[in-house]
């Protein structure tokens, strides 16, 4: 099957004032594949994923050079609408962030955001999106009790059915599994492994088993700059950079 | 900490791999020297020892074990044990053959020579050396010393083939010691199966430096 990328960023600098946090950055995000971003704390790799949604707009002293497209729109163009592009690009966070509401409500909630109203289909769709997020067997009875009452890997998963709902494109992990025991983990990483048929995710993390597990695709920051990208199995084989193979091997400094 | 905790480990396997392969080149060496003296009691010693390479072999395989299921290693470290497995698997059996080339020794030792137009003692110092000279691959990390390896393999696999014509001849013309050739025949085929094991050395030391894996003849483009 012919890889067709879904994002590339092209010559991407970012600032936080005057912290010139990433250099340079070429990279694409193949369709339906799995991207790992790897560094160590501080190597501009959870900045950049928040910059493939425009997560950073958000920091008044942020500023971004280069060009980021999705398919072939630049999301950083002047027509864009951030609410509507975020809809396309969905995010996952570290730590699960479900709303005081229902299970349903939460699940809803970018469905109704983004003025949908026909009752049904929100039906259909927080229906679909909590079984596709490998959690609707477990909740299906109390659909309409309180997010908060579930645990901490459902909470998390719930968030995946929560960003699925709008049937976005491309889904944005920041440590999705890093605050969860290795049996929620284990399912968060079969649940990637399935989601990618649908989707494109791109997934931070310092697990680096489990980049090596989850992704197709790995990318090694250092310092800001992209060092090595690689399919995953070379990367954690045979890197071809000394710097990625220091860090993988736990040498690094 | 524990990358440093791993390093030490990964050093420890390295003496240990090391120390096997030097006992294994230890009895290759005597092996060679049973057939140019046709000594049964260096025979005899060789088969009562093989134990120590087996104990050995045990030891590094279960040091690779736990070094993956404890620290998951990646990389270079990864191709490190990987190989490891791998050559240790292969110096025990080089010490089968020396093993099986003593029990043949015993058998011919104290026996009516047969004259056959042949030298093994070229044949058994080639294997040894191939040995010798993988294992030297194996401390120096040297990729040039393994490619040499794989180079003379082809002339050992040569030897045996002319030797297997000789032999067969021999048991024409002297039906009576059909027995003696057999054995003598065997020792070849031993020889033989070591040069390959130490084939197998190399291309795993060249596995471990380079991450291509250069088995089945896929070498010979490159050379």
């Amino acid at each position: 099957m012919n890889k067709v990328p879904k994002m590339r960023i092209k010559d991407l600098d970012f600032f936080y004032g005057d912290f010139h946090c990433l250099h340079e950055v070429c990279l694409k995000f193949d369709a339906n594949q799995v991207t790992a971003l790897i560094g160590p704390s501080g190597c501009g790799k959870s900045t950049l994923l928040r910059c493939l949604n425009r997560m950073n707009d958000l920091i008044s002293t942020s500023r971004v050079q280069g060009e980021i497209l999705l398919d072939d729109q630049n999301i950083y163009g002047p027509d864009v609408d951030v609410v509507t592009l975020r809809r396309h690009i969905g995010m996952v966070f570290q730590k699960p962030n479900p709303f005081p509401k229902s299970i349903f409500e939460n699940v809803a909630y970018g469905l109704r955001v983004n003025g949908v109203k026909d009752k049904s289909y929100i039906q259909e769709r927080v229906e679909k999106s909590l079984q596709e997020a490998a959690l609707w067997d477990e909740v299906k009875d109390r659909i309409h009790e309180s997010a908060l009452g579930l645990s901490g890997g459902q909470q998390q998963r719930l968030c995946i059915a929560r960003a699925m709902a709008v049937e976005p494109a491309v889904l944005l992990m920041d440590e999705p599994a890093s605050a969860l025991d290795p049996i929620a983990t284990q399912k968060i990483e079969e649940l990637i492994h399935k989601l990618k048929e649908t989707y494109t995710i791109v997934i931070v993390t310092h697990n680096m088993q489990q980049a090596a597990r989850v992704s197709d695709v790995t990318a090694f920051f250092y310092l800001g700059e992209l060092i090595e990208v690689d399919q995953t199995k070379k990367i954690f084989t045979r890197p071809s950079s000394q710097k990625t193979s220091d860090y993988i091997t736990g040498r690094f400094g | 900490m524990a990358e440093k905790r791993l390093q030490r480990e990964l050093d420890n396997l390295k003496k240990m791999i090391l120390s096997l392969g030097a006992m294994v080149e230890e009895r290759v060496r005597m092996a060679v020297k049973a057939i140019e003296t046709r000594d049964a009691d260096l025979a005899a010693e060789i088969i009562r020892r093989d134990y120590e390479i087996d104990e050995n072999e045990v030891e590094v395989e279960e040091e690779c074990l736990k070094i993956l299921a404890l620290h998951q290693p990646v990389a270079g470290d990864l191709r490190f044990i990987t190989a490891v497995i791998k050559i240790n698997n292969d110096l025990e059996r080089v010490a089968d053959e020396a093993s099986n080339i003593a029990t043949c020794v015993q058998h011919i030792a104290g026996r009516e020579k047969v004259a056959v137009p042949f030298d093994y003692n070229a044949m058994a110092q080639k294997a040894e050396f191939m040995v010798k000279t993988s294992l030297d691959a194996l401390v120096n990390l040297d990729q040039d010393l393994a490619f040499r390896v794989l180079t003379l393999d082809d002339e050992v696999d040569q030897i045996h083939s002319e030797i297997h014509g000789h032999i067969r001849v021999a048991i024409v013309e002297q039906p009576a010691r059909a027995r003696y050739l057999i054995n003598l025949l065997f020792i070849s085929r031993y020889l033989e199966r070591i040069a390959d094991h130490a084939t197998n050395l190399a291309e795993e030391v060249i596995y471990m430096i380079e991450g291509e894996i250069v088995r089945h003849g896929k070498w010979a483009l490159e050379v």
